[in-house]
């Protein structure tokens, strides 16, 4: 554990509502231990992952994304972690392509049961970005100022109210 | 003459295709130039850097602006135009999010010289010869602007009032803008002079429920002139691309490629094209999800083809990105960023 003890790592969990959100409290309830490197957001459904929702993680400083959801066949919507499914793929090509290793971004099935499975796959992922170390993306980018962090005219556009 | 207000054209890293595209406005760039006094415009009139330099600051008082940032000279006229213009415009989608010369983001200014001076297979450098910072040369010493290893949007170098996207803005976009300006009756601050609808809401080909089995590459197949390209596998961007283009290349086969940019809203415009495209997927498990994906080369490429250095990762990461003095360690020739 004495890497563990240099760097803890980021890791964003984008959890699916009905399973891995309930598997990560059933890990909880059963005092499972697994190292506390994981943000958690609740999500209705791994189909309502927005891939920014990812970038944005990234950019912001997240060392890696985890993506959890309910197994393929039992989506409480039948069919939206299909849908992760196809956008997970390209987005693991297009975050190749950008550089990032592949550990980084992982997407796994726990179904509401599984709340040692949750368990293991954080401590596995949490091992795994260890090894890689920080990610701190934005020292890819030279020179920042501050009025430069995000797209300008996205907050002109809100404070206009449009 | 004295009352008109001050138009100044500026090109940064483009092609020279927005000037055309201004110039494209045909007859009506008479009506431009009855409206404006136009005080700077290196491709058209003959004036010097310092000629802008010693004007007032605010006396420009519209400043069309095209081309990405990636040297210290475009910055420095982007620093320049900045104060002396009471409005800026990013013109193009060049100026807009990076466009074509943003693409250099997924590789680094050491990999670019590499291939440009030594490596490609037209060049023959035995002496490696490449561009220096300074040169000495009997009349004294010239200095070549700093090229930067990443590329930069207007936006992300000074603040900018409007954007107008395109590549180049089409005429229909620039009447719109120039009508807008001439009247006075300009969207708030910031906002992106156009529709905000998608390419799609004006593309006359007939859409069905998408759901494809693999993608064509445009040589691969003669697409329906009726159907909707991304029905039959061709890769378009329309889905998540701005309209204001009439569906130009649609209407004639060939794929929307993305210029003018997201819609109002949206964070990153590769990530949405990404949703889009990865839902007509006609595939349920990782692995024939991948190998329909092996149909689609190079697909940040395609999503990120004119907005990555204005999207939220910017660029490729850097070798060693993560440390910080390894990778500053090896400048190859025009230093800095």
């Amino acid at each position: 554990m004495s890497e563990a003890e240099k760097f803890n790592p980021v890791i964003v969990g984008f959890l699916c509502n009905w399973c891995s959100y309930r598997a990560a409290d059933l890990a909880g309830t059963s005092r499972m231990g697994y190292p506390a490197t994981l943000r958690d957001i609740r999500i209705m459904c791994t189909g309502r992952l927005d891939p920014t929702f990812v970038l944005r993680a990234l950019q912001g400083g997240a060392d890696g994304v985890l993506i959890m959801g309910c197994h393929p066949g039992q989506c409480h919507y039948q069919e939206g972690n299909y849908k992760a499914i196809r956008r997970f793929a390209l987005l693991k090509r297009v975050l190749q392509q950008l550089g990032l290793e592949e550990e980084r971004v992982q997407l796994h099935w726990a179904s509401a049961a599984q709340g040692l499975l949750f368990a293991e796959t954080v401590s596995r992922m949490t091992r795994q970005i260890q090894a890689l170390g920080p990610l701190d993306w934005k020292h890819n980018w030279p020179n920042e100022e501050p009025f430069m962090l995000l797209q300008p005219y996205l907050h002109e556009e809100v404070a206009h109210g449009r | 003459m004295a009352d008109k207000p001050k138009l100044a054209l500026y090109w940064a890293s483009s092609c020279g295709g927005c000037e055309i595209a201004v110039l494209g406005l045909h007859e009506k760039i008479l009506d431009v130039a009855a409206a404006f006094d136009i005080v700077f415009w290196p491709c058209v009139i003959d004036i010097k850097y310092a000629d802008v330099e010693a004007m007032a600051p605010g006396s420009i008082d519209v400043c069309l602006f095209n081309g990405a940032i990636r040297n210290d000279e475009n910055a420095r006229m982007a620093h320049i135009l900045r104060e002396k213009s009471k409005v800026l415009i990013a013109f193009g989608a060049c100026a807009c999010g990076g466009a074509i010369p943003g693409l250099a983001n997924f590789s680094s200014r050491e990999e670019m010289f590499e291939w440009i001076y030594f490596q490609s297979p037209t060049t023959e450098n035995a002496a490696r010869v490449f561009p220096q910072r300074h040169t000495r040369v009997d009349e004294g010493e010239l200095e070549l602007p700093a090229f930067w290893n990443t590329v930069k949007s207007l936006s992300q170098v000074v603040p900018v009032d409007y954007y107008l996207p395109g590549c180049p803005p089409e005429v229909q976009s620039i009447e719109l803008a120039v009508q807008a300006l001439v009247t006075g009756e300009l969207p708030p601050s910031g906002a992106v002079i156009g529709l905000n609808i998608a390419v799609c809401d004006e593309c006359p080909r007939e859409r069905k429920d998408k759901k494809i089995k693999r993608f064509y590459r445009p040589q691969e197949i003669i697409p329906n002139p009726d159907e909707c390209l991304l029905d039959q596998g061709l890769y378009c961007a329309g889905v998540a691309t701005r309209a204001g283009c009439n569906a130009r290349c649609p209407q004639v086969g060939i794929g929307c490629r993305g210029c003018y940019g997201p819609l109002d809203g949206v964070y990153d415009h590769g990530a949405r094209l990404l949703s889009a495209i990865a839902s007509i997927i006609d595939a349920d498990t990782a692995e024939d999800v991948e190998a329909v994906l092996e149909t689609l080369p190079d697909p940040a490429g395609y999503f990120y083809r004119y907005y990555l250095p204005q999207s939220l990762l910017r660029r490729k990461a850097r070798e060693n990105g993560q440390k910080k003095s390894a990778a500053e360690k090896k400048p190859a020739a025009a230093v800095a960023d």
